[in-house]
């Protein structure tokens, strides 16, 4: 396939080093309600607006868990090709800090709900597969606010007790890209199942990434650190990269790697040693004696399997067989599933091929150039079909396609009305095309002659004419037929 | 096991208290006493036993994903030691 | 009129419907009791003059469907109850006043009971003499120099005083049973998920329940189906219906088997306890129980399991009492000073104790040693329990393994405060309900209880077996009022 080959390696003065990644990645389960309290999870809502007495943990207060949380884990469980776990415990993982009300927050330790999964990588050198070691709820923490006061920290408890899902990989990520490639999957799969909706921006996707690095062909791991609360695919690649070179330049120098967490400063795009010595927390995880263990009915998984959406995988071979996509193509419209319903909208009543053709290239270039995702593409999927339709019976040229489209981008015109109303109709009537095509020529016998004796450059005068005399509606299929024949 | 001074600050530290040297003293008395106490267990031979997970023989209660919480910041922050109508307040953290 | 004080509970609710006396009237002689007993220590918050209200519009209303209609009662100041401040007998909560009401008091109220005012308790529930609280020690009206028990000190005493009809408590190791034998009174420990523990503070949330203290057998049946509901809020609450344990309560237990667990006989054991222990076993062989030697083998080894798994399971709950939300918070040059201060200032001896024992026993290294262990333990003395249960309908043991001792005896040493505890904790390890009813006294008049472990979810059967060994002992108070 892909002639590409992997070739991410740092070359160290004395050695080329591999760099192995692996991710916790924490998303945040899109629901009504917290994971073990009835308050809001809506996103932008005024300070301490969505906390119940449970969330800021007053005393006697208790959790008592949402059971659309459970639905969601084992549903992305189940996107993951992962183990569901029929038997499992939450833990308290306990420490101090603001934002965590009750001194401990409610997670999964040794008994997590889903288990061993993988995910499946299309990268330009070849298809991966990168196992997943295990999935978790827990709960989320509030937010600290640093920077409102010069001495103060302000807590805002909203997000305490969002439910998150904490996807952890196997370290089998061997660079930026990768883990690139791997997000955008996780993601994708998790917006397909609408069980996350991946706003990295509204922090719905975080990831704490760990880092090793190790000579090539060393077969033991090298001691890793831990880069907390990463926000965006392009710190985590700029994170990895400057760990790694760092990890990297203190080996071949003879020191040691010491395994701690640390930060990645955006500003000065550096990872640093968290500064507290709280460095080696000791959470005294335990099970939650609130709470009883997890038991999930085999009844539940069936239900919700048979309910399954289909997933990108699935709907990227399905594309490619039945609608004879390439690979390429396939991927770009199963990336996302809002695509995806785009696409499929559109298809439904015009050609696959041309369809996929004006989403990849034509829509995906007013997008990009507009900073826009395809929920808010200024054209709707029933509008770009009947354009595409009209391409397809010969009403409009492609020429004249590319003219409408530019004009529904307002309002989201229907093409329909554009061309009747701008009369763009495609002159395709042999006897009317026969007409203006002699008229050329009669007009312009002395070019005719030249181009009868070997000046064929010439018909690409002729068909010119021939369109500013239709006013551009010629059919120019029929005009480079009806000419040629006149030519003879 | 005796718990020396050493560790009666060291379990200080993760459980947030601040204790002065006579108390770190007292303490680490009080709580070797309690230790060699507890340490009656050790002679029960538990080897083959399933750790009890719950008093309870039944399954733990879900509930419907619903929203009918929240929205009661004022009673959140009432009886808040500092706060400004909208936030908790604390002291800054050094991080 | 102050007669009506010295009534039991069901009394003074019959005689209210009766309208032999009003729910003013009976709430102004608590009220007065109360005023008079500042010496023995056991309210934290007085709430007379609201109770007065209530009382009053309770007789304007005249609404007698309740089960405790127009009743004033005072309870543990570990219940959180709606704009009623409430400390849990400590100073890191001593301004803590709670925007919403516990389950198990809402349910008293809407019985038609309502707020006498919060009674003193051991720091966070964590006593076995009620001398930890903050706000001072409480006295059995048994003696002035006498401890009421713990953690539930101030209700038993309160309830012994004749300072509220009835009141209700938490116990987590033996903090209502232990009261109640060192006061002559009759304390209950429901099965664990009979009452909801929402809204109640927490101290050890697998071990913890709150249940009724009362004068008599009785009261207790009536006042345990006034308080328990299952509680979607609190997922360790239990769906099972609440009996209406009065109308079934009877003395007739002809052919019950009762065990008596050979274990329960310690070394050094008291030859008061021991004859006392007998005395029962012969009061219900009298009532027609059939009695039956055996053996729960893993009784010595309760103590040191409850003393891993209650403060570890505490020192995760008070992990909340941080000066960020509510309660007390001390100066801090940043956070972690803050929370340090906070916690040093707010807690006292015996919780910083727990807090620390239980983090200890958490820590890296030291769970599978420690607490994994315990709840291994846990499940044996669980199984001993259940196996014998198949065998017997009920278990007869004393409660204490002594009277209630001399305040500041036993402050000095934990352990041997621990002790007191040795024939209750095995109960909460294992979520059985069990009672105690007072059954004698000894040489130097102090009284002493017997208890009876069922199985769970059978209150009723102890409690008609504490109905039996009540009608035969026939318990008096021998005490005088010596505090004003």
């Amino acid at each position: 396939m892909g002639e590409k080959k992997f070739d991410y390696f740092i070359s160290g003065d004395k050695a080329k080093w591999e760099v192995v990644i692996g991710l916790e990645v924490h998303a945040q389960v899109l629901s009504k309600s917290k994971l073990f309290s009835s308050s809001s999870t809506k996103f932008g809502a005024d300070p301490n607006t969505q906390v119940s007495l449970v969330d800021s943990g007053f005393p006697g207060m208790l959790p008592v868990i949402n059971q659309f949380c459970i639905e969601q884990s084992i549903k992305t469980g189940l996107g993951l090709k992962a183990k569901i776990n029929l038997y499992s415990v939450f833990d308290r993982k306990n420490y101090f800090y603001a934002d965590l009300p009750q001194g401990y927050q409610i997670s999964q330790y040794k008994n997590p709900i889903v288990g061993e999964g993988e995910v499946i990588l299309d990268l330009p050198y070849g298809s991966k597969k990168v196992g997943i070691e295990r999935l978790h709820l827990e709960q989320d923490a509030g937010k600290s606010i640093h920077d409102m006061d010069p001495e103060n920290t302000f807590v805002d408890l909203n997000r305490s007790g969002v439910a998150l899902m904490e996807i952890v990989s196997k370290p089998d990520l061997r660079s930026p890209e990768e883990v690139n490639f791997y997000i955008k999957k996780l993601r994708s799969i998790m917006r397909y199942l609408g069980t996350c909706d991946g706003n990295m921006q509204e922090g719905s996707l975080r990831a704490d990434v760990n880092v090793s690095v190790r000579k090539i062909g060393d077969k033991k791991f090298g001691t890793r650190c831990e880069i907390k609360n990463v926000n965006s695919i392009k710190f985590m690649q700029a994170a990895i990269e400057y760990e790694a070179n760092r990890q990297v330049d203190l080996l071949e120098t003879g020191k040691n790697i010491d395994q701690e967490t640390r930060l990645f400063d955006t500003k000065k795009n550096i990872t640093r040693s968290m500064r507290s010595k709280e460095n080696a927390h000791d959470y005294r995880y335990f099970p939650d004696p609130d709470l009883l263990p997890l038991k999930i009915d085999k009844s539940l998984i069936s239900k919700l399997e048979k309910e399954l959406p289909e997933l990108p995988d699935e709907k990227k071979e399905r594309f490619m067989k039945e609608h004879k996509l390439s690979s390429y193509e396939a991927n770009i419209l199963v990336s996302d599933k809002e695509i995806s319903d785009f696409y499929e909208e559109v298809i439904k009543s015009c050609d696959k091929k041309l369809a996929t053709n004006w989403i990849t290239v034509e829509l995906f270039a007013v997008l990009n150039k507009k900073n826009l995702n395809i929920s808010q593409s200024p054209v709707s999927a029933k509008n770009l079909s009947s354009l595409i339709k009209m391409i397809s019976s010969g009403k409009i040229s492609g020429k004249i396609a590319k003219y409408v489209f530019e004009k529904m981008q307002v309002d989201n015109k229907d093409p329909n009305q554009i061309v009747e109303k701008e009369s763009l109709i495609q002159q395709s009537d042999p006897k009317e095309l026969e007409k203006i095509i002699v008229s050329v020529l009669l007009k312009n016998k002395d070019k005719v002659a030249q181009y009868k004796s070997g000046k064929e450059k010439l018909f690409g005068y002729f068909v010119g004419e021939v369109m500013k005399l239709s006013k551009g509606k010629a059919n120019p299929q029929l005009v480079n037929q009806i000419l040629k024949n006149n030519l003879k | 096991m005796s718990i020396d001074k050493d560790t009666v600050k060291h379990i200080s530290k993760l459980a947030k208290i601040s204790l002065d040297e006579k108390k770190i003293s007292d303490l680490s008395k009080d709580l070797s006493s309690i230790m060699k106490f507890i340490e009656k267990l050790n002679k029960l031979n538990t080897d083959n036993i399933t750790p009890l997970t719950s008093i309870i023989n039944a399954s733990l209660k879900s509930r419907i994903d619903e929203v009918n919480d929240g929205k009661i910041r004022d009673q959140i922050l009432k009886n808040s030691p500092e706060n400004n109508e909208e936030f908790f307040v604390v002291p800054k953290v050094i991080d | 009129m102050s007669n009506i004080s010295q009534l039991s509970l069901t009394k003074i609710v019959k005689g209210i419907k009766k309208k032999e006396f009003t729910s003013e009237e009976v709430t102004k002689v608590f009220i007065a009791n109360s005023k008079k007993s500042k010496k023995l220590n056991t309210y934290i918050t007085e709430c007379f003059d609201e109770a007065l209200i209530s009382a009053k519009n309770f007789d304007k209303k005249k609404d007698y469907n309740g089960l405790l209609s127009g009743i004033p009662i005072a309870i543990k100041d570990l219940f959180c109850t709606k704009d009623i401040k409430t400390t849990a007998g400590s100073k890191i909560l001593n301004n803590f006043i709670p925007t919403y009401e516990s389950t198990v008091t809402k349910n008293l109220w809407s019985q038609g009971a309502f707020l006498l005012g919060k009674l003193n308790c051991d720091e966070f529930a964590m006593g076995s003499s009620n001398e930890t609280s903050f706000f001072g020690n409480v006295i059995n009206p048994y003696g002035e120099k006498i401890v009421p028990g713990g953690s539930s000190g101030g209700s038993a005493s309160a309830l012994a005083a004749e300072l509220t009809p009835a009141t209700i408590g938490t116990d987590t190791g033996g903090s209502i049973r232990q009261p109640a034998s060192f006061t002559g009174t009759v304390g209950l420990k429901p099965t664990y998920g009979r009452c909801s523990r929402w809204g109640i503070v927490a101290f050890a949330s697998s071990l913890d329940q709150a249940g009724p203290m009362t004068k008599n057998v009785e009261d207790c049946a009536l006042l345990l189906q006034a308080m328990s509901s299952y509680d979607p809020k609190d997922s360790t609450s239990i769906d099972i219906k609440v009996e209406n344990y009065s109308s079934k309560l009877t003395e007739k237990v002809k052919g019950l088997k009762i065990g008596i667990p050979k274990e329960y006989r310690v070394d050094d054991m008291p030859v008061e306890i021991d004859s006392l222990w007998k005395k029962g076993i012969d009061y219900l062989k009298d009532a027609g129980a059939v009695i039956k030697n055996i053996s729960l083998p893993h009784t010595m080894y309760a103590l040191p399991t409850y003393y891993i798994v209650a403060p570890a399971e505490a020192s995760s709950n008070l992990a909340r009492y941080d000066g960020v939300k509510y309660g007390h918070r001390a100066k801090g040059n940043n956070l972690i000073e803050m929370y340090e201060n906070t916690r040093s200032e707010g807690f006292g001896n015996e919780v910083k104790r727990r807090i620390l024992i239980g983090t200890y026993v958490l820590s890296s290294g030291y769970y599978d040693a420690y607490y994994l262990k315990a709840q291994k333990v846990r499940q044996l003395i669980k199984n001993d329990f259940d196996k014998s249960f198949t065998e017997v309908d009920a278990i007869l043991t004393p409660s204490t393994p002594s009277s209630a001792f001399k305040i500041g005896d036993k402050t000095d040493d934990p352990i041997s405060m621990y002790l007191n505890d040795i024939f209750t904790v095995p109960v909460n390890l294992s979520g059985l309900p069990a009672i105690s009813v007072p059954a004698g006294y000894d040489k130097n008049n102090l009284p002493l209880g017997l208890q009876l472990i069922g199985k769970p979810f059978d209150e009723q059967t102890i409690l008609n077996l504490s109905l039996a060994i009540e009608k035969r002992v026939n318990f008096k108070k021998n005490f005088k009022n010596w505090w004003c």
